[in-house]
């Protein structure tokens, strides 16, 4: 690991502040690719801006009739919530789903999403079910926040806050995992519900996206 | 039997350090102003070195020196060296290029050491070592094992024309021959036995330390045998005096061969020591493990098999191909020959069997023994063909097995290939497998997981193992460097207690258990008055370590006839204590007596008098300290049958191994549960290389399973609870009629897994590891095949 500066703000906009500030900046949320990243140094960023301090950004609440889940939320606090399990249960699943019971203690989903991994469970999810991705600037529909290989539609100095989801009449997740790393060869979330059926696919593409040939009345 | 002597499922003694986080491992040693190295190594599997610039890196903040290749060879240190040299078909010795510490003038694999950066924190190491800057000139490489031996192949050695290490053959070609135009029909198999990378829990670590005092060096090393690590390094590379080097393997986090070795790191951490006059330190990291442990396996086999038409077998013909990597790693040249060719009788009466091995230098990492060592490979090649033959001949897998088995009574039986079996019964095995996986039931079983749409299939292994490498002589004839016999100190301490010093070393086989049970119950102690110590040069006499299941064999051995001295001494204090003639003394569970009389004594008294001898015999030595070295008649030939039993989803290709028996034969048994565990984990690694693991280098040589991501390490999920049986025969020769059980997990079950995974889709042969994508497709096939 090559030298860094920390930075462990408090609020998102000391947060979003740190990271314009920096000539290199770089968001560490869970670490669970970025540490690992570093360790190799296969990355040398100026700045650390470290989110764990951020109360805010943790937890899950009902609202509105939607799931609103905190960027900084880890993906066993995902599977283990009473809400989830009770009203997106394939969200729990995905989310119980997810590397080992390391990395779901330390990852969570903002890191996951804004790190777009092309074989992550998460963008499947977040596309399959509809949800919305806020930002301390914006408010992005998954549809558009996917846009490639590791590449979101997030600006430089622009911080995933929260992931709302809309809960589906029913949904599931399903995935074909690697065998050593546990990530998704292929991994589908399925839903039905207020927006009309929704499919995603994880791992088979550069990003999480709907069938191509969408039959019946699936896809968007 | 007593909760604590000889067949005691005993808790292991040292699991209190492990669990508790007390084990001692050479990471948790950290010497007196002690420095650390890393190692710059080779981005490149094959290029030429034009010059090193190591003058930045020198300059960085905390570094004491920079070491290359160049100043090695000033301090004229040597290559390190392959410890058995086989003979090639010519009468000629293998090819043997150098393989220096630090390379000189080309760098031969990814990972290969180029410099040694030492400094004052490893950061500062590394760091520094960022800024050597090495001028590589590429070549092209020899990456892939099925092409290094082409004409048209790059040379990784000028030494080794046409990459060839040897062609080394064992049999009668020509009877061969013979046997095959008699024949009824004839079963041929194309086997790759894909590459292993061993995976120890702990990576390799080793301190090396000078003594300017004394002009002495001691080594603090990962090693699964610190003896011979002392002898190569002073006989052979370093140059030392074999009495100035104390080489301590303390607690060792798994081998599996890959640490049996004598290494590049510690070998320049030892030599580094006394040139920066302080301690140095390298411990490695996971991705240096992928890249720098020597692999495993990694043959290309076409194999024959000639029967009559009642599926007698009548031939074998076996050619392979072994990767041997870039160098030679210490006993590289004897797997894929002494310890493979020699196995391909199997458990069978196969009269004539010819073997051709040829083994290619390539740029990867060096390959040598790894858990079973050779005779994975050799069960993988006669269960296979075994299992085809029955398929094509259509004879049930059982039957075509039994009809060919050694008899009990053929015992001993001389092979066509070098060895000869003291004992066994197979058929024992078998009829006792097929009894506890309910063979019967099978169809009924298939038949259920069809109407579930899963095919069912079973697959057999039954394997032989040759454990303990010995005699000495023998091995010597064939090549070996060094003998292979097997030492024991046991010690009475004066208040009664005993230390046990074993050239063996534990590195999770749990001997400081089973050994302190033999040691108890032969010399009727509590378990907890004795304690077994390995791994010290500086206290321990020579021994040869652990490797080829052997520590009980032929350690154990040694350990029984020290403690058999013991008794003999101790009869004659016990003699003159009780004013007896020795021939009156009898010794039964700790107590000497004199027959028909009710005069006793203790064995601890015994050991007081031999300590404080007041009253004692005119002519006998004071002291109760014996030592004794043991050097086998002959292997030990462990063997047993294994069956699997799989369910594949056709629809994802998905294999769920849902039953496993294991009946092995390991002759007697000191301590049942590790034996168990030995066998448990065995499987989990057979079964790991039959279906998920497999390294693999690209055509440049750039290894594309370098980190656990890629490279798939078999997990609890993959395994089913494991039924375990035995069946005993005592081996003939050894004093404990013990034989070994520590690989023959790893040697059985590649072979029962693919067997039943082909049996499940009803096809002959398929590669290693049987990953998801590949049964999927062969799955499909064979669902076309049948509409």
């Amino acid at each position: 690991m090559y030298d860094f500066n920390h930075h462990r703000p408090a609020s998102v906009e000391d947060a979003a502040k740190a990271l314009t500030g920096a000539s290199d900046g770089k968001i560490l949320a869970g670490g669970q690719t970025l540490i690992p990243t570093l360790k190799q140094r296969l990355a040398s960023p100026s700045d650390i801006i470290d989110l764990g301090g951020i109360a805010a950004l943790k937890g899950i609440k009902e609202e509105g009739g939607n799931i609103v889940i905190g960027a900084m939320t880890t993906h066993a606090t995902v599977a283990g919530d009473a809400t989830v399990k009770a009203k997106i249960p394939a969200l729990a699943a995905l989310a119980d789903g997810i590397g080992d019971a390391q990395v779901r203690n330390r990852g969570t989903i903002g890191g996951s999403i804004a790190n777009n991994d092309p074989a992550a469970d998460y963008p499947a999810g977040l596309v399959g079910l509809g949800a919305t991705v806020h930002t301390n600037k914006r408010d992005i529909p998954a549809d558009d926040f996917f846009l490639g290989m590791f590449e979101t539609a997030l600006e430089e100095d622009e911080i995933v806050t929260v992931v709302t989801f809309p809960v589906p009449e029913k949904a599931a997740y399903a995935k074909f995992a690697n065998p050593a790393s546990r990530y998704a060869i292929v991994g589908v979330m399925v839903s039905s519900g207020p927006a009309g059926v929704r499919v995603a696919v994880t791992g088979a593409g550069p990003r999480a996206l709907p069938p191509r040939r969408p039959r019946g009345g699936a896809g968007r | 039997m007593s909760d604590t002597g000889i067949g005691a499922s005993v808790k292991r003694k040292e699991d209190f350090r492990f669990l508790t986080g007390q084990g001692r491992y050479t990471d948790d040693i950290n010497r007196p102003g002690q420095l650390y190295a890393y190692f710059v190594r080779s981005p490149h599997a094959h290029a030429k070195i034009k010059g090193i610039n190591k003058a930045e890196a020198e300059k960085s903040p905390g570094v004491r020196a920079v070491f290359i290749g160049a100043d090695m060879e000033a301090d004229n240190v040597g290559s390190l060296p392959c410890g058995w040299v086989v003979t090639d078909r010519h009468g000629d010795p293998h090819k043997a290029p150098p393989h220096f510490p630090l390379a000189r003038d080309k760098v031969r694999y990814v990972g290969d050491h180029v410099a040694v950066v030492i400094a004052e924190t490893y950061a500062q190491a590394k760091e520094a070592g960022e800024t050597v800057e090495v001028d590589y000139e590429e070549l092209p490489a020899a990456a892939t094992l099925g092409t290094a031996l082409s004409s048209s192949a790059p040379l990784v050695h000028d030494e080794a024309p046409g990459n060839l290490c040897y062609d080394w053959v064992l049999g009668d070609e020509a009877e061969a021959d013979a046997a095959f135009a008699k024949a009824a029909h004839i079963t041929k198999v194309d086997l790759v036995n894909n590459r292993l990378i061993p995976n120890a829990m702990e990576p390799r670590a080793a301190i090396g330390e000078y003594d300017g005092g004394t002009d002495s060096y001691t080594l603090y090393s990962t090693s699964q045998n610190p003896h011979l690590l002392k002898l190569i390094l002073c006989a052979f590379v370093l140059g030392l005096s074999e009495n100035k080097l104390r080489v301590i393997a303390p607690d060792v986090g798994g081998g599996f061969g890959s640490k049996i070795f004598c290494y590049a790191e510690e070998t320049v951490c030892t030599w580094a020591a006394k040139k920066v006059r302080a301690p140095v330190k390298w411990t490695g990291d996971r991705s240096e493990a992928f890249t720098s442990d020597a692999h495993g396996r990694d043959h290309i086999t076409h194999a024959q098999l000639a029967m009559d038409e009642n599926g007698k077998f009548l031939g074998m013909k076996v050619e392979t191909t072994a990767n041997m990597g870039a160098y030679l790693s210490s006993f590289a040249t004897s797997i894929p020959t002494y310890l493979y060719a020699t196995l391909l009788a199997g458990q069978y009466t196969t009269p004539v069997i010819y073997v051709n091995v040829k083994s290619a230098f390539t740029n990867t990492a060096p390959v040598d023994a790894y858990r079973g060592a050779g005779r994975p490979e050799a069960t993988y090649v006669v269960e296979r063909l075994v299992e085809v033959a029955a398929r094509e001949m259509n004879i049930d897998p059982a039957e075509i097995r039994r009809r060919n088995f050694i008899k009990p009574e053929q015992f001993p039986y001389q092979t066509p290939v070098a060895l000869q079996y003291d004992i066994g019964d197979y058929d024992a095995s078998m009829t006792k497998a097929l009894e506890m996986i309910d063979y019967d039931g099978f169809p009924a079983r298939k038949a259920a997981s069809e109407a579930k749409g899963k095919l069912r299939g079973i697959g057999f292994s039954a394997y032989i193992e040759a454990c303990g490498i010995a005699p000495s002589a023998v091995v010597g004839s064939l090549g070996a460097g060094v003998g292979l016999w097997e030492s024991a100190q046991v010690r009475f301490n004066a208040t009664g207690t005993v230390s046990v010093f074993t050239g063996t070393h534990s590195h999770g086989q749990g001997h400081e258990t089973t050994f302190s049970q033999l040691v108890a119950d032969t010399l009727g102690l509590p378990i907890e008055n004795v304690e077994v110590v390995h791994g010290d040069t500086g206290s321990i006499p020579m021994g040869m370590g652990t490797y080829g299941s052997r520590s009980l064999a032929v350690g154990g051995s040694a350990i029984s006839k020290a403690c058999d001295k013991i008794i003999e001494k101790s009869k004659k204090i016990a003699a003159h204590l009780m004013e007896a003639s020795v021939d009156d003394v009898e010794f039964d569970k700790g107590t000497f007596r004199v027959k028909g009389t009710d005069k006793e004594k203790s064995i601890a008294e015994i050991a007081f008098t031999a300590y404080v001898p007041h009253n004692y015999p005119e002519d006998l030595e004071p002291g109760l300290d014996e030592t004794a070295f043991y050097d086998p008649l002959n292997f030990t030939y462990p063997s047993g049958v294994h069956i699997a039993e799989v369910e594949i989803d056709p629809a994802t290709g998905m294999t769920e191994i849902v039953d496993w028996v294991a009946v092995d034969d390991f002759g007697n048994v000191i301590n049942p549960m590790v034996v168990e565990g030995q066998v448990h984990g065995g499987i989990a690694q057979g079964v790991g290389q039959a279906m998920l693991e497999r390294a693999v280098y690209d055509d440049g040589g750039q290894l594309l399973t370098g980190s656990y991501m890629d490279y798939c390490m078999p997990r609890a999920d993959n395994l089913p609870s494991f039924r375990v049986g035995m069946t005993q025969t005592a081996c003939t020769h050894n004093p404990l009629g013990v034989k070994g059980c520590g690989e023959a997990g790893a040697i059985a079950a590649p072979a029962a897994t693919i067997n039943a995974i082909t049996n499940a889709l009803g096809i002959l042969s398929m590669d290693m590891p049987a990953t998801p994508e590949k049964v999927w497709r062969l799955a499909n096939q064979h669902a076309q095949a049948a509409e």
